[in-house]
C-alpha cells in the first residue's frame, strides 16, 4: 500500500463522501447492480479498519492530520483507540449490508441513487464523527450526520409524515449541535487544546473548573438530544418515517450512538463525578422503562423497534454514567450485540413490509413458512436481544448485572430497573420474533414470499455475528471489550468474560429473572398494551404535542415581529434611519463636549469676529452658489423630474468643489455617481407613473424638514469639528511615502483600493454585484404580479 | 426624449463613454480613475443607449446577461488574488510582471486585473439594474 498507516484514518473518514459524490452516475450507469458496487467502499473500510486493528488493541493509537487553518492552530485530526475502533467497525460493517439492503429495497425507485449518495454521506460523516480528534472537526461531523439524516428521513418528502418527522429530528439534533459546539468552545477555552486525544491526558482541567457545571450541561445536551433520552426521545419513533434502510442504520448502530459515543468519549474527562452519575443513571433509567413500555404499546414493527432503540440508548447511558469497570464493559459489549440485533431487526420489518405488505403485527402470521430465511434471521436477532447465553446479548447482560451486584441500596434499586428493563425488551424480541413468523397465517396485502438475497445478507450476517460473538468470549474481550474500556476509562483493562453458567453466582439466577418475566411480558403482551394505551389517552399530551406547540409559537412570534418590523412603510423605515444618524451624530458630540468651541471664547468677544467668511475666489464662490440654487430648486420644484434634475445640478456643483480643492478621483466619481442616480431616479418615477406632485400634510412635511436640517447641521458641525483637530497624518504619510516603491502606482487612492485594502474591494464588490440580484429580484416580482394582473 | 436627434447621437456617445470608461479604468493605476468610475461610466453609457435605442437592442447588442458580467468581474477579481498562491504569498500578494514590446514597457499586475473585475462588477450591476428599470416587458427582464 503506498499510503501509509497513519494516513489511511483520514482516507476512512473521506471515502465515503468521495462514494457518496460518485453515487448518482455510478446508478445511472449500472442501474440497480449499483448497490453492489457502492457497497465495496464501506467493506473496504472494515478491511482497512480490521489492518489498523492490530496496533490499537495492542493498546496504542493512530494519528493522522491534516493542516486546516495553521494560523490558529487548527488541524483536521483524526485519531483511531480502541472506542473509535469499535463504533468505526460496527458503522462500516453494518453500512455495507445497508448499502446492499437498500440496493434490493429500493428497486426501480427513480431517486435511489440518490439515496445511496445521502447514505453513503450519512455514513462518511458518522465515520468523520468517531474518528475525529479536534472537536471542532467533531462538531462539524456531528451537525453532518443531522443534515444527512434529515434528508434520509425526509427521503419521501411528498409526504406530510416524512417532512415532519425530518424537520423534527433536525430541530432537536441541532440543539444539541449547538451544545456541543459552545461546550467544545468552552472546553477548549479552560484546557487550551481542540485536540481530544490532548484533552484526555488532563483529567483535572475541567473537572475543578469553576465552569464544571456549564460544561457537562452542555455536552450532556449535546449527547441526550442525539441519543433521544428522555424527555427529547420523541424524535425518533417519527423519524420512523424514513425508508427501512435508514431506520436500520441510523437508529441502531449509527446516528442514535453517536450521543454514546461522546459520553464515553468524555468519561475520562467529565465523568466520575456524583453529578455525572445521578444525571445518566437518572435519565438513562427513566428513558430504558419509557421506551420498554412504549414498545409495548405500539403494533407496528418499526415503531416498536423505535421504542427499543430508544429503550437500549437510556441503558447504555445508564452503564455510562455509572462508570466501573464493569459497567463500561456491559456498555461495550451491549453497544455491539444492540447494533448487530436492531439493524437485523429492522431489515427483518423492512423485508416483512416489503413482501407482505403489512408492518402491524396483529395483521400479521403464519409467515415462517413462506419466508423461513427472514424468519431465521429474526430469530437469530431476538435471541440475541433476549439474552440466550451462546448470544452476545447474554454477555451484555451478564456484564451489567454484574457490574451493580454486591453494591448499596442505590445500586440494587438500579439493579432492579435494570431487570425490568431487560425482562421488558426480552417480552418485545420474542413478540417480534413470533407474532409475524408463527401461529396460524393470516392473509396479507401482498401474497408473501421470500425476499431477495441482498435483503436477507443483513439480517442473517448480523443475526450470526450476534452468535458468533458470542461464541468466541476470549475474542470478545480481547479485542473489543478491553480496548474499548481502556479508552474510556484511561487504564488498562483486562478482559475477563467467559462461557461459563456457574450455578453458585446470582448472575445466572438474575438473567433466569429476566427470562421468565420476559416470557410473562409476552403472555400478556394484549393486556399491557391495551392498559398503556388507556393511561396515555388519559394523559391527553406527549412531547410530541408539546414540540408541535413550540414550533407553532415560534412561528407565530417570528410573524409578528417580522411584522412589527418589517411593516413595508418606506417613509417610515426613511425616519428611523435618519433619527439614528441625527441621534449618532449629535450624541457624541454633546457627550464628549465637541460643541463647545461654537461658544466664542473671552478673547475674541462676539460672534462677528468667531465667523469669517472664507476668501475665495469669485469662480468658487460661483460653484457654491450653483450648489445653493440647485438645493433651492429642490425645494421649490412643482414636479419630480424638476426636483431629480436640480439634485443632480446640487451633486454636480459639489463634484466641482472637489475638483477645485484637489481630489480629482473624489470628483470623478462624485460626478457619474450624480449622472446615474439622475438617471435611474428619473426612470424609476416615470415608471411608477405618479401624480405630478403630491399633497402631503403640513405635520409630514414639518417632520421631515426638521429631521433633514437637524441631520445636515449635524454633519457640518462634525466636519467642522475634525477640522479644528490636528489631523494625524500617519496613515496618509504612509500611503504616499510607500505607494509607489511597493505598490508601484502614483494614484494613491487607487492604489489603496485595489492594493492594499484589496481584500476589503473583493467584498464591497460582492455585496454591489449581491445588491444587483436583489434589486432584480424585486423588480421581477412587481413585474410578474403586473403581467399575471388585469 | 426620444427625439431623432438623441436616437442619431446615443450611438456615437456610447462608443465614446465606453472607449473613455476602458481607458479611464487602465489608467487608474497612477492617474485618476480606476475600475470603479471606470465601471460607472460604462453603466451610464449603457443606460443611456437603452433610452435611445430600446432596451431589446442593447441587450442584443450585449450579446451577454450583464448579470454574468458582473460574476464574471466578481470571479476575475477573486483569481486575480489567487495567482499569489503559485509564488507561495499569502492571498492579494500583488505580482508584477514587465513586458518588453518594442521600445515600450507594458506592465502587467494581478491588482491591474482586479481591478478590471471591479469595472466588469460595477458596469454588470448597474446595467442589469438600468436595463430592468428601463424595460416595460416582462420578457426583458
Amino acid at each position: 500500500m503506498g499510503l501509509s498507516l497513519d494516513a489511511s484514518i483520514a482516507l476512512v473518514a473521506l471515502a465515503p463522501f468521495l462514494a457518496a459524490i460518485l453515487a448518482p452516475f455510478i446508478h445511472r450507469l449500472a442501474g440497480s447492480y449499483s448497490a453492489w458496487i457502492l457497497a465495496i467502499v464501506p467493506a473496504g473500510i472494515v478491511m482497512l479498519l480490521i489492518r489498523l486493528a492490530e496496533p490499537v488493541i495492542a493498546g496504542g493509537t493512530i494519528a493522522a492530520a491534516i493542516d486546516w487553518v495553521p494560523s490558529y492552530g487548527l488541524t483536521l485530526a483524526f485519531f483511531l483507540d480502541g472506542l473509535s475502533l469499535v463504533f468505526a467497525l460496527t458503522i462500516a460493517g453494518i453500512g455495507a449490508l445497508i448499502v446492499l439492503y437498500s440496493g434490493a429495497y429500493l428497486k426501480g425507485h427513480p431517486h435511489q441513487g440518490r439515496f445511496l449518495a445521502y447514505l453513503l454521506a450519512f455514513m462518511g460523516s458518522m465515520l468523520g464523527l468517531v474518528l475525529a480528534d479536534n472537536m471542532l472537526a467533531l462538531f462539524m461531523f456531528w451537525e453532518a450526520t443531522s443534515i444527512t439524516s434529515f434528508l434520509l428521513i425526509g427521503f419521501d418528502h411528498n409526504r406530510q409524515a416524512a417532512r415532519r418527522g425530518a424537520i423534527q429530528a433536525l430541530v432537536i439534533t441541532n440543539i444539541g449541535g449547538m451544545c456541543l459546539l459552545v461546550g467544545a468552545i468552552v472546553a477548549q477555552h479552560l484546557s487550551g487544546t481542540w485536540l481530544l486525544s490532548e484533552l484526555r491526558g488532563l483529567e483535572g482541567v475541567l473537572k475543578d473548573s469553576a465552569l464544571y457545571g456549564l460544561v457537562l450541561a452542555l455536552f450532556i445536551g449535546a449527547a441526550f438530544t442525539k441519543s433521544a433520552q428522555f424527555p427529547l426521545h420523541f424524535w425518533l419513533p417519527n423519524a420512523m418515517e424514513a425508508p427501512t434502510p435508514v431506520s436500520a442504520f441510523l437508529h441502531s448502530a449509527t446516528m442514535v450512538q453517536a450521543g454514546v459515543y461522546l459520553l464515553g468519549r468524555m468519561t475520562p474527562v467529565l465523568g466520575g463525578t456524583s453529578v455525572w452519575t445521578g444525571v445518566l443513571v437518572a435519565f438513562g433509567g427513566v428513558t430504558l422503562i419509557w421506551g420498554a413500555l412504549g414498545a409495548l404499546k405500539e403494533t407496528d414493527l418499526k415503531q416498536i423497534l423505535a421504542q427499543t432503540t430508544i429503550a437500549s440508548l437510556g441503558l447504555l447511558v445508564l452503564l455510562i454514567g455509572l462508570g466501573s469497570e464493569a459497567a463500561i464493559a456491559a456498555m461495550l459489549v451491549y453497544f455491539v450485540a444492540h447494533a448487530c440485533y436492531k439493524a437485523g431487526l429492522f431489515m427483518v420489518a423492512g423485508a416483512v413490509d416489503h413482501e407482505a405488505g403489512t408492518r402491524d403485527i396483529t395483521a400479521l402470521g403464519g409467515l415462517a413458512d413462506k419466508m423461513p430465511v427472514t424468519f431465521i434471521g429474526a430469530a437469530l436477532a431476538a435471541l440475541s436481544m433476549v439474552g440466550l447465553p451462546l448470544t452476545v446479548g447474554y454477555f451484555a447482560k451478564e456484564e451489567m448485572y454484574l457490574a451493580l451486584v454486591g453494591g448499596d441500596w442505590l445500586m440494587l434499586v438500579v439493579l432492579a430497573l435494570l431487570v425490568i428493563g431487560n425482562a421488558l425488551l426480552a417480552g418485545v424480541a420474542l413478540i417480534v420474533m413470533i407474532r409475524p413468523f408463527l401461529g396460524d397465517a393470516l392473509p396479507t396485502p401482498k401474497s408473501a414470499h421470500e425476499a431477495p438475497v441482498a435483503m436477507l445478507a443483513g439480517p442473517i450476517l448480523l443475526g450470526g455475528a450476534g452468535v458468533v460473538a458470542g461464541l468466541l468470549p476470549d475474542w470478545l474481550g480481547h479485542d473489543v471489550l478491553a480496548p474499548g474500556a481502556t479508552a474510556i476509562l484511561g487504564h488498562a483493562v483486562e478482559p475477563h468474560l467467559k462461557l461459563a453458567l456457574d450455578l453458585a453466582s446470582p448472575l445466572i439466577w438474575l438473567s433466569a429473572l429476566t427470562w421468565l418475566l420476559g416470557i410473562v411480558v409476552f403472555r400478556q403482551a394484549h393486556a399491557i398494551r391495551t392498559v398503556l394505551r388507556r393511561l396515555s389517552a388519559g394523559l391527553g399530551w406527549s412531547a410530541d404535542t408539546v414540540f408541535d406547540a413550540v414550533m407553532f409559537g415560534l412561528i407565530r412570534f417570528a410573524a409578528t415581529v417580522t411584522r412589527a418590523l418589517h411593516h413595508g412603510k418606506l417613509e417610515f423605515y426613511l425616519v428611523v434611519v435618519f433619527v439614528a444618524l441625527a441621534v449618532a451624530l449629535f450624541w457624541p458630540m454633546l457627550a464628549l463636549g465637541g460643541l463647545d468651541w461654537i461658544v466664542p471664547t473671552a478673547e475674541l468677544g462676539d460672534w462677528s469676529k468667531r465667523l469669517v467668511l472664507p476668501e475665495l475666489r469669485p469662480y468658487e464662490w460661483g460653484v457654491v452658489l450653483l450648489a445653493v440654487l440647485g438645493l433651492l430648486a429642490v425645494l421649490i420644484a412643482q414636479s419630480r423630474l424638476i426636483a431629480i434634475l436640480s439634485l443632480g445640478i446640487q451633486g454636480t456643483a459639489l463634484a466641482l468643489i472637489f475638483l477645485l480643492f484637489g481630489a480629482p478621483d473624489l470628483a470623478f466619481t462624485q460626478l457619474m455617481v450624480e449622472v446615474l442616480s439622475v438617471v435611474i431616479l428619473t426612470i424609476v418615477m416615470t415608471n411608477l407613473r405618479l401624480d405630478a406632485r403630491d399633497h402631503r400634510p403640513f405635520e409630514d412635511w414639518a417632520r421631515d424638514g426638521t429631521l433633514a436640517v437637524v441631520c445636515g447641521a449635524g454633519v457640518s458641525l462634525l466636519l467642522m469639528l475634525v477640522l479644528t483637530g490636528t489631523l494625524d497624518t500617519r496613515l496618509s504619510d504612509f500611503f504616499t511615502a510607500t505607494s509607489v516603491p511597493i505598490a508601484h502606482g502614483a494614484n494613491i487612492v487607487n492604489v489603496i483600493l485595489v492594493d492594499y485594502r484589496g481584500f476589503d474591494t473583493l467584498g464591497e464588490i460582492s455585496v454591489v454585484m449581491g445588491a444587483g440580484i436583489a434589486i432584480l429580484a424585486l423588480l421581477r416580482r412587481r413585474k410578474k404580479a403586473e403581467g399575471a394582473g388585469p | 426624449m426620444n427625439t431623432v436627434i438623441f436616437r442619431t447621437a446615443a450611438p456615437l456617445i456610447v462608443a465614446t463613454m465606453l472607449v473613455f470608461s476602458v481607458y479611464v479604468c487602465l489608467r487608474g493605476h497612477n492617474e485618476p480613475g480606476g475600475g470603479f468610475i471606470g465601471g460607472l461610466i460604462a453603466a451610464a453609457s449603457i443606460a443611456v443607449f437603452g433610452m435611445a435605442s430600446g432596451v431589446p437592442a442593447v441587450r442584443r447588442a450585449l450579446k451577454v446577461d450583464p448579470l454574468a458580467i458582473a460574476s464574471f468581474g466578481v470571479l476575475l477579481a477573486g483569481f486575480s488574488g489567487l495567482l499569489s498562491l503559485f509564488i507561495h504569498a499569502p492571498f492579494m500578494t500583488s505580482i508584477w510582471l514587465y513586458l518588453e514590446l518594442g521600445d515600450t514597457t507594458v506592465p502587467l499586475s494581478t491588482p491591474m486585473f482586479f481591478d478590471i473585475g471591479v469595472y466588469f462588477v460595477v458596469f454588470g450591476t448597474l446595467s442589469a439594474i438600468a436595463l430592468a428599470l428601463e424595460s416595460d416587458h416582462e420578457e426583458d427582464l
